[in-house]
């Protein structure tokens, strides 16, 4: 679904249409995001650079266009992820919550349903997890992690087309109007 | 607020979501000094504005409390100045004291090193009248005293007791118009009269014109006057011209330069000789010799002093023993006189006959009982063996030698 005229920018909030989700589509594609992360690296490990619950949160954020159920949402799909990492809780629920917050508010001016701009997003959002767990893991961790921008950029790109991929199938599960 | 908080509540929601997730991260996370951040951070948050409130709290009652104290300290500061004024106030009479007792320790020395008998005195005050040049010491007749008496001090002549009273003396000082008193000088031994003029200076008259005396020459109590003894300073003089009938010599006394307070009454005076050198201007004291080494007091015999030291001395000392015993002075007897007996040398008693094996030895005559101490005069006195009660009859003073 694309707006007319093939805009990107939208004139204002209104304009926007809210995409709806049944309420178990909510609850179990975060949990399958977070399961493929866990699970599918153990046999396919080329597969571990798949953030697939930031994908996720992505997708809900850019498609519900609500900056407090895009935080919430990333919150709690961060701090899941955080309980089976051994990071303590809310260093990936404060990244996702920032990065839900961030994309609802860019879904409420933006045609997210621009492939382009899915696209660009992604993987601008990637971009903007990676390095703010970095500097979080420095700052209140004082852990040093590796961060190598060009092997960020790949990834970026790499997670920018799945995501693409993943936002179609998942457009399919979207509610009616 | 409610139109606040709708127009900022994403933003709003966004901030405690992350913020709860923060002080869940500091809630498990430690520091290196195994601390939980949020004790960390919540200490550093609370410790500034805690110490912001803690300042304006302390600056307000700090400022309250130096205005109080500034109130206080005009107060404090006249305290401080009285207290003040009351430590200089002791200082000075505290110099004062050590004055006193230097003048006291000097009277000490003089009066164990002049052969008179004195009594120390103290100035309590002086007479009235504008040219008056006389003071009242604390020594009077019920302590010996008389009158005529010479008073001293170890620089020279003071003046000569004028009046006794029965408490207290009447001195009449050298500077007085009044007082005169026979000098000599120390050079030339010229005679003279010292006279007293009301001035610092004196003069001393009747010098004639063929005398030599010189400037800067010191001058000498001659004894002739039968008041002051022979041989106490007077002054230096100061000039010298031919007058009318003498020369007019200018003196200074000595003995008044550092002031009249403590003096020394000569009760019984002895002549002395005029000395060559010019007297010091304050007397040296001399301290007692260090004590012998240990080594040296174990090694060498005790001293005999009265002893032969000498074969020469032994002889001779058995010659005049036997010259005692025969009642023979050798030097005097005219050639042809009977010769002392030298036959009996070998049987004249012992010189020095050693004391009976057990018998105790001559201890020295036990000091005489000191009288009690009533400040630094008395305190002189018992150095100098004096007793400041009335001297008994049987001690006069011996009649000055011409």
């Amino acid at each position: 679904m694309s707006y007319p005229g093939g805009r990107i920018l939208l004139s204002s909030q209104r304009e926007s249409q809210i995409s709806r989700f049944s309420p178990w589509i909510m609850v179990t594609v975060p949990l399958a995001a977070i399961l493929f992360q866990v699970y599918v690296p153990l046999f396919f490990p080329f597969l571990a650079f798949l953030e697939t619950p930031l994908l996720v949160v992505v997708y809900f954020a850019l498609m519900r266009r609500s900056q407090v159920g895009g935080c919430l949402f990333g919150a709690l799909v961060g701090i899941a992820q955080d309980s089976l990492s051994k990071n303590p809780l809310g260093m990936f629920g404060i990244v996702k919550t920032l990065v839900g917050y961030f994309a609802s508010s860019i879904g409420m001016r933006m045609d997210v349903d621009n492939l382009a701009l899915r696209i660009l997003l992604t993987f601008f959002f990637y971009i903007f997890h990676q390095f703010l767990y970095w500097v979080m893991a420095r700052a209140l961790l004082a852990k040093t992690l590796a961060f190598d921008p060009q092997i960020t950029l790949v990834m970026a790109i790499l997670n920018a087309v799945v995501g693409v991929a993943l936002f179609h199938f998942l457009d399919k599960l979207r509610e009616s109007a | 607020m409610e139109s606040f908080l709708n127009r900022y509540r994403n933003i709003t929601v966004l901030l405690l979501v992350i913020f709860a997730q923060l002080v869940l991260v500091a809630v498990q996370v430690k520091n290196d000094k195994d601390m939980r951040m949020i004790r960390v951070w919540t200490v550093t948050a609370i410790t500034p504005v805690a110490r912001i409130i803690e300042g304006v709290r302390g600056g307000g009652a700090g400022l309250l409390h130096n205005y109080v104290t500034l109130r206080n300290t005009d107060a404090e500061n006249r305290l401080l100045r009285a207290e003040v004024d009351r430590y200089k106030l002791e200082h000075i009479f505290l110099k004062n004291e050590l004055a006193t007792a230097d003048r006291a320790k000097a009277l000490q020395i003089f009066q164990s090193h002049t052969p008179s008998k004195t009594l120390a005195a103290t100035v309590f005050g002086i007479g009235t009248g504008s040219n008056s040049k006389v003071v009242f010491v604390d020594q009077g007749s019920v302590n010996g005293v008389q009158r005529g008496m010479a008073v001293v001090t170890p620089d020279g002549i003071v003046g000569k007791v004028k009046f006794a009273y029965p408490a207290s003396s009447e001195v009449l000082l050298v500077t007085d118009p009044d007082f005169a008193a026979g000098v000599i000088s120390q050079k030339n031994q010229v005679r003279g009269t010292l006279k007293g003029q009301g001035t610092p200076l004196c003069i001393v008259d009747y010098v004639p014109f063929e005398e030599k005396v010189e400037s800067g020459e010191w001058f000498y109590t001659s004894g002739d006057d039968r008041i002051f003894p022979r041989g106490h300073p007077v002054g230096v003089v100061k000039s010298v011209r031919n007058g009318p009938q003498y020369k007019e010599i200018t003196l200074e006394p000595s003995g008044m330069q550092r002031g009249v307070e403590d003096v020394l009454i000569i009760v019984e005076g002895v002549h002395m000789e005029i000395p060559d050198a010019p007297p010091a201007s304050q007397p040296v004291y001399i301290a007692p010799p260090p004590p012998a080494p240990a080594s040296a007091l174990t090694a060498a015999p005790p001293p005999q002093t009265a002893g032969p030291a000498t074969e020469a001395d032994k002889l001779r000392v058995q010659y005049q023993a036997v010259g005692e015993a025969q009642k023979k002075v050798f030097g005097v007897g005219l050639p042809g006189s009977t010769p002392p007996d030298f036959t009996r040398l070998g049987q004249a008693p012992a010189p020095n006959p050693k004391p009976p094996e057990g018998a105790a030895p001559k201890q020295p005559p036990p000091p005489a009982p000191a009288a009690p101490p009533s400040g630094a005069p008395r305190r002189a006195n018992q150095a100098a063996g004096v007793s400041t009660e009335p001297n008994p009859a049987g001690q006069a003073g011996s009649p000055p030698r011409k």
